[in-house]
């Protein structure tokens, strides 16, 4: 038996149900509209992710410049002091052994993980048996967290217990101990060497993407014209693979500069403060004495120069896309 | 139901429930919260003592205060980082163990303990002078003294005996001779010149002092660039080229107790840590003749200078934080914890490693049981008469120094070579001026 209470009012439903449709057309139509704008949806998708920028970058970068502004200690807001904070750090002969630190580390650090890593990857650009297992092992320094494989290179770099004095020793190669991390310049190289060993992966694993891009017919062609395998690398490979090696090198210029953990692991600053950087110092100011203004002023020292680094890399990159 | 009456009615029910005083409040009431003391402590160099917390402390407490203690341990070198970000934000453990003159750093953020510092110095001897100047702060305790980790020298009595020291050198000339020659038998003194947080200044700051050295006057004027103090980065220089083991520039707290442990230093300054190893390892660690290693170990305080012998002793403080939402429970605790029939579950297990901050703890049995050779550790905390910011007082200023490891710095800096002993002391005074301003 039919519902009369549906059935029996089949004539108004549809009368009430033809102005829904209708309603729903515009909206669909209204909703459509509103996807289709590139604006509209750009503006969607990017609310996320500018959201969390706002949040988790600008937010503390904005809070950073204030304290580096005001006499802020741990538990106490401080006062605003102007440019104070930054006086202090410029006079401060622990800051200045960092900041150069900072700029020494970085720049030998590159060269080494860019001229490693070039290499590294010309080798992989090869063809050779394992080579995809080769490929993936190599990004295990990369992987590892900086903490765990900046406690392993301490044991191996120890003063007393060293297995590489161990080998050498019992090698017959020397006949006292090396001071890997007891003294200074040893120690800033044994931290160049460890954050060349880490980052060196990325820089091999990113070239060799961009030597893949590169036709062999280029190669095929320079070859037949009589060039060597310098000549084919220099005029061939390396014009092709800047653009992607600039790219690396400012990654890792704001990665290396503002590096904190493998120093405050392998040798926290010492010995005599002689492998402190920037970070590991506004660190020690900031969190360990309790005085965040200074620590503030201290970080935001990198800025600058980071900024620098980047613009004149950018704008570099950006006249070759020109060309 | 008139309005006015209707609200009454409900103002009367919600009372009832006591909904009004949770909103006056701004808090949930006590027995809906759960009573828990959540305590941030380092991982002690003895972790039978942070068994104890967790495995003894924390039960009892459960049944004598109904308290559920949370026991957190950490790195020393990172207690400052969590403490900093626990004020800053405003949340996290109810109570932070602060060593040294932290508690100095961290005024404003704890809770007044005075009343139970006066109850257990009262009951206990009498809390030492320097600890109390360690967290009394404007007439107020602003933290709790725990104990004090005593820095002794550990020493190999069978390789002194075999270069002719039949006793520890009194004096820094007489251990620069023993050690010479320790080191020429390829035993040499190690000693960490690092930026670490113990073994380091413990060990710089007593140097100075024995040699007349001092970082400021009472009124706070820097006093470090003086011929006492070029004298005794002098010394050190000759003394670290003569008799160490040159790689403890590059050492942290724990590098002595693993060289001393594997035979390869003589003596070292550091807490019992080693000898309590060495005893707790018996079958473990060894003398070269087969013999268990802590019968050939014996401790002595730091030698003497020209200006008498003096001792730093690591001092660790106990600080209930404003923020806590449980300071009462926290207070209790403490209270609980300091009484001595407690505290002493937790100090037998250390054998001597820390003692107590108060005069009674000298003459507990549990000397007797630990032996003469840990006699040495009895009295030292009560001896000690400098501490840091020495002749000022440990305040924010000589945490900043402490922390910066100017005056530990000024020595790696000379005896690494880095600088001439008269550039390293001016260098030294020069930025400790820019803290004392």
């Amino acid at each position: 038996m039919k519902d009369p209470a549906i059935h029996g009012t089949g004539g108004a439903v549809a009368a009430v149900a033809a102005p829904l449709v209708d309603r729903d057309r515009v909206r669909v139509s209204r909703l459509t509209r509103v996807l289709d704008s590139e604006r509209l949806l750009a503006a969607a998708l990017l609310t996320p992710g500018v959201a969390i920028l706002a949040l988790f970058i600008a937010y503390p970068f904005v809070m950073a410049i204030w304290f580096s502004l005001t006499s802020i200690r741990v538990g106490d807001p401080g006062v605003f002091v102007g440019l104070a904070n930054f006086t202090k750090a410029l006079n401060d002969t622990i800051f200045q052994t960092a900041f150069s630190n900072t700029v020494f580390y970085t720049f030998w650090a590159t060269i080494f993980k860019l001229v490693l890593g070039m290499w590294l990857a010309l080798l992989l650009n090869r063809s050779f048996r394992f080579k995809r297992i080769v490929r993936a092992s190599m990004l295990l320094p990369f992987i590892i967290p900086t903490v765990l494989s900046a406690f392993a290179w301490r044991w191996m770099f120890d003063p007393t217990f060293s297995v590489m004095n161990w080998a050498l020793y019992h090698g017959g190669m020397i006949t006292d101990r090396l001071p890997f991390l007891s003294s200074g310049d040893w120690a800033m190289w044994c931290a160049i060497v460890v954050n060349t060993w880490r980052g060196m992966p990325f820089f091999a694993i990113t070239l060799l993407a961009g030597l893949q891009t590169i036709s062999p017919d280029l190669h095929e062609a320079a070859a037949l014209d009589g060039a060597g395998a310098w000549h084919r690398f220099w005029h061939v490979t390396w014009p092709l693979l800047l653009p992607v090696t600039l790219v690396v090198v400012v990654f890792s210029v704001i990665q290396t500069f503002s590096d904190f953990q493998l120093i405050y692991v392998l040798t926290g600053g010492g010995p005599a403060n002689s492998t402190h950087l920037i970070a590991t110092y506004a660190y020690q100011i900031g969190v360990n004495s309790g005085l965040l203004g200074e620590g503030a002023a201290l970080s935001l020292f990198m800025f600058p120069v980071l900024f620098a680094v980047v613009w004149v890399q950018l704008r570099y990159l950006k006249r070759m896309e020109v060309r | 139901m008139r309005r006015r009456k209707f609200l009454k009615a409900v103002g009367a029910g919600v009372a009832a429930t006591g909904i009004e005083g949770i909103l006056t409040a701004q808090r949930a009431p006590a027995f809906a919260q759960a009573n828990t003391v959540h305590i941030l402590r380092w991982n002690d160099f003895v972790p039978a003592a942070d068994k104890v917390l967790r495995e003894v402390f924390a039960p009892e407490v459960q049944k004598a205060l109904g308290l559920k203690l949370n026991v957190e341990t950490v790195n020393a070198n990172d207690l400052p980082a969590r403490a900093t970000a626990a004020i800053q934000s405003g949340s996290g453990p109810d109570i932070i163990l602060l060593l040294n003159n932290y508690p100095h750093l961290y005024a404003s953020a704890g809770v007044d303990v005075s009343a139970l510092a006066d109850e257990v110095s009262k009951a206990q001897g009498g809390i030492y002078e320097p600890a109390a100047r360690l967290n009394k702060i404007g007439g107020k305790w602003v933290s709790m003294p725990w104990s004090l980790v005593p820095a002794l020298i550990a020493y190999r009595k069978s390789w002194f005996d075999e270069v002719g020291a039949k006793e520890f050198p009194k004096t820094w000339q007489q251990y620069h001779e023993v050690g010479r020659k320790l080191k020429a038998a390829k035993r040499p003194i190690g000693q960490t010149l690092g930026n670490t947080f113990g073994d380091a200044p413990t060990f710089t700051y007593p140097l100075l002092w024995s040699f007349g050295g001092q970082e400021v006057d009472a009124k706070g004027k820097v006093m470090l660039d003086s011929k006492e103090t070029l004298e005794s980065v002098r010394f050190m220089v000759q003394f670290w080229k003569d008799a160490h083991d040159e790689g403890g520039l590059a050492w942290d707290d724990s590098n002595n107790n693993r060289s001393f442990l594997s035979g390869d230093i003589s003596a070292t300054l550091n807490g019992a840590s080693i000898y309590v190893a060495a005893l707790n390892g018996a079958d473990k660690f060894k003398t070269e003749k087969g013999e268990p290693l802590h019968t050939d170990i014996l401790h002595a305080p730091l030698p003497a200078g020209p200006k008498g012998a003096h001792g730093y002793h690591t001092a660790h403080n106990h600080m209930v934080m404003k923020y806590s939402k449980n300071t009462k429970g926290a207070i209790e605790f403490l209270r609980w914890a300091h009484k001595q029939e407690n505290l002493e579950k937790w100090m037998v297990v250390q054998k001597g490693y820390a003692v107590g901050t108060a005069r009674a703890w000298e003459k507990h049995k549990m000397w007797a049981d630990n032996g003469p050779v840990m006699a040495p550790f009895k009295v030292a905390a009560a001896g000690q008469s400098r501490l840091m910011g020495f002749a000022g007082q440990p305040d924010k200023k000589a945490a900043e120094a402490w922390n910066k490891y100017i005056v530990t710095v000024m020595y790696a800096q000379a005896c690494s070579g880095k600088m001439k002993a008269e550039e390293t002391v001016k260098w030294a005074a020069g930025e400790l001026g820019k803290i004392y301003t």
